[in-house]
């Protein structure tokens, strides 16, 4: 079993964010205490709304037409959709929980951040240019291409709905308890605070506003992070081999730190666990979103090309953060909660919990100041992560429910923008009631779950479909279902829910991720469902399969960039 | 886009190249970023001690090394791919559409 080996220590806000903490079998999120109130933070925090919410004045004068709102016209450089696409990417969990993850486990913490990066390079070699050549907006528009709209409308917008729902869920209750201990504002105050702004993002700005206010928070983000890692490094003469000796020598556990731990214990789990990483990626709807916001194949290859490199740098400097977490904070009592002898504990002390080592090197190495911008810079971070899940789940709604499915492609631009704009407030209001509901319960999992289900839906549905000819609407509608249900009934019958959430006292599902199950399930319906539908409509579909590789592999007659 | 178009373009040799050669790179590469992932979680759950052993003397492990060179491998992955279709696969599209007059 993948077991972090001090589950405790990552029972704290941040778990609720944290893919680490997702499969770390469901920590209690424990009450969190309120800090003092943190004004630095507040102030910057405060300026970077100002600054974002002008520029979504700005794209909102600029927003006129359906491909303005859901592609930003279409006319994002492959250099700022990278930014764009890394900022989606390095979330907060990321951030903090990785850093923090390094800091109790040393390399245990490195596996996480490889299995994030590996999905990249299989989203650029099967995915990203056929996706710009196929679509328009949303990843169902390439899944429905030669196949019925209403069927794979419905599957690909539930996949989509559902993904955003279980990772809005973690990140609302993340950003409240974040804000707590960084902010010291109360848990309410600051879900509300998020699902307002996401909403004014989202409604007012579209993709223009969403795809800035994540450019901003990705270069804040690794300027923050590089910056950390340099003053780390500076003290150690820019020689990694002093950082990691004084970190061993540190380190109750000592030079275990330098090896694997118990982190990955049985084959299968972790097998499980790096597939979910790895395809969850590539079936991530609001990631997929932003290859419609790039005018052709060669901007969207270039753009996973350089995020490759921009995710893979951050996490690196997580890495050197969490081992400058060790070396720097961990004999330093400031930064630990005493007991009555004045003794500490090392890996469990720390204030506010384990996820606060970067935030706390911040203050080590750069003074309240920093301190402050770095806390702004997590909050920010929450909020565009947010603001990309939103407008994804908004467009699933009006593009492919509405458009397609009920008006049934009766409709115009101008209503079913609007419909969007709806669509994204009602979002953010669910998001700031399940962030309420949600307050005190385990959702340590959810992130975990968005993967398994984007890995287990939406990556089988959207790859069969343009790079296999037999796949047909039955197969997909229904290979898509069973790989839903059988990712979700998985994780439902495993230890994080079965046992933690409902009391039960056995998991009857043995493993923390189905992925590696319920993946190939999904691809094996497709198969064999489609191999099995002989309907007239089957035949049809599989006829129109040549003009859609055409397309798919040449971008003859796909749409150019949708500026106008 | 008609029917007709779509045949003579799928029938176009310069079509048929470029899939060939296109499909033929992107598995390749695809199974070469499975292979180095999977082996890594592979060694991690098989062989820890393997990746305990100490390079150069130092405090740095193998598995740390190997962990960082599977995010660098990623990176350069990606960079192969962008480079040849950024080179050989655009030149044989923009012949296509020369070929149909687009």
């Amino acid at each position: 079993m993948i077991r972090l080996k001090h589950p405790l220590v990552l029972g704290t806000a941040l778990a609720a964010l944290a893919v680490t903490a997702a499969y770390a079998a469901g920590p209690d999120l424990g009450a969190v205490k309120q800090s003092a109130t943190n004004w630095p933070a507040i102030g910057m925090f405060a300026f970077f709304v100002l600054f974002t919410l002008g520029i979504t004045y700005k794209a909102a004068k600029g927003t006129k037409s359906a491909a303005d709102f859901y592609a930003a016209g279409g006319g994002i450089s492959a250099g700022t959709n990278s930014l764009a696409i890394a900022g989606d990417y390095m979330s907060a969990a990321s951030f903090l929980g990785i850093s923090g993850l390094v800091y109790t486990s040393g390399f245990d913490g490195l596996i996480y951040s490889t299995g994030f990066l590996v999905g990249w390079p299989i989203v650029l070699f099967l995915i990203a240019e056929r996706l710009r050549n196929l679509g328009k907006f949303t990843f169902a528009d390439v899944a429905s291409f030669r196949l019925d709209q209403t069927s794979i409308r419905i599957i690909s917008a539930t996949g989509t709905l559902v993904v955003v729902a279980f990772y809005l869920i973690a990140q609302m209750v993340g950003a409240g308890k974040l804000i707590q201990l960084l902010f010291g504002l109360p848990y309410l105050y600051a879900v509300i605070i998020v699902g307002v702004l996401m909403i004014v993002y989202v409604a007012f700005g579209g993709m223009k506003a969403t795809t800035w206010v994540q450019v901003i928070k990705a270069c804040l983000l690794l300027g923050g992070a590089t910056f950390m890692a340099g003053a780390v490094l500076y003290k150690y003469g820019f020689n990694p081999e002093a950082l990691f000796a004084a970190a061993v020598a540190t380190h109750p556990k000592g030079d275990a730190i330098m090896a694997p731990g118990g982190l990955v214990n049985n084959p299968v789990e972790a097998i499980s666990l790096g597939v979910g990483l790895m395809f969850g990626t590539a079936g991530l709807p609001h990631i997929l979103m932003r290859f419609f916001t790039v005018s052709d194949a060669q901007a969207a290859r270039k753009s996973v090309f350089y995020a490759t490199g921009l995710i893979g740098y951050f996490y690196i400097l997580t890495f050197i953060i969490g081992f400058g977490g060790i070396a720097l904070l961990m004999s330093d009592p400031a930064y630990f909660s005493l007991d009555a002898a004045g003794a500490f504990d090392k890996l469990k002390g720390m204030i506010g919990g384990t996820n606060m080592v970067a935030v706390n090197l911040a203050n080590a190495v750069g003074g309240p100041y920093f301190l402050g911008f770095i806390s702004a810079v997590a909050f920010a971070t929450i909020l565009a992560v947010v603001a990309g899940l939103t407008l994804a789940g908004a467009s699933a709604v009006s593009h492919d429910l509405y458009a397609q499915v009920i008006a049934r492609g009766r409709t115009n631009e101008a209503a079913e923008v609007r419909l969007s704009k709806i669509a994204a407030v009602v979002i953010g209001i669910v998001a700031i009631y399940l962030g309420y509901v949600f307050e005190n319960q385990n959702v340590a999992f959810m992130v975990g779950l968005a993967f398994s289900v984007a890995a287990s839906c939406n990556f089988p549905v959207l790859t069969m479909s343009i790079l296999w000819k037999g796949t047909t609407t039955w197969g997909a509608l229904i290979g898509g279902l069973v790989g839903l249900v059988a990712a979700v009934g998985m994780v439902v019958l495993s230890k994080a829910v079965w046992v933690t959430t409902f009391g039960n006292p056995v998991a009857i599902f043995p493993y923390d991720n189905p992925a590696l199950f319920s993946m190939p399930l999904a691809f094996l319906t497709i198969i064999v469902v489609s191999k099995l539908d002989n309907t007239k409509r089957a035949q049809r579909e599989r006829a129109l399969f040549d003009a859609q590789f055409v397309r798919s592999e040449t971008g003859i007659g796909a749409d150019g960039a949708h500026a106008h | 886009m008609a029917d007709l178009e779509t045949a003579r373009i799928a029938q176009s040799p310069h079509f048929k190249e470029l899939v060939h050669e296109r499909t033929r790179f992107g598995w390749t590469l695809t199974i070469i970023m499975l292979l180095i992932y999977f082996g890594f979680i592979g060694l991690i759950a098989f062989d820890k001690a393997l990746l305990a052993v100490k390079i150069g003397g130092g405090t740095a492990s193998l598995g740390l090394v190997l962990g960082v060179t599977v995010i660098v491998l990623a990176f350069i992955l990606t960079g192969i791919y962008v480079q040849r279709a950024n080179g050989r696969f655009d030149e044989l599209t923009a012949a296509l559409k020369r070929d149909v007059g687009r």
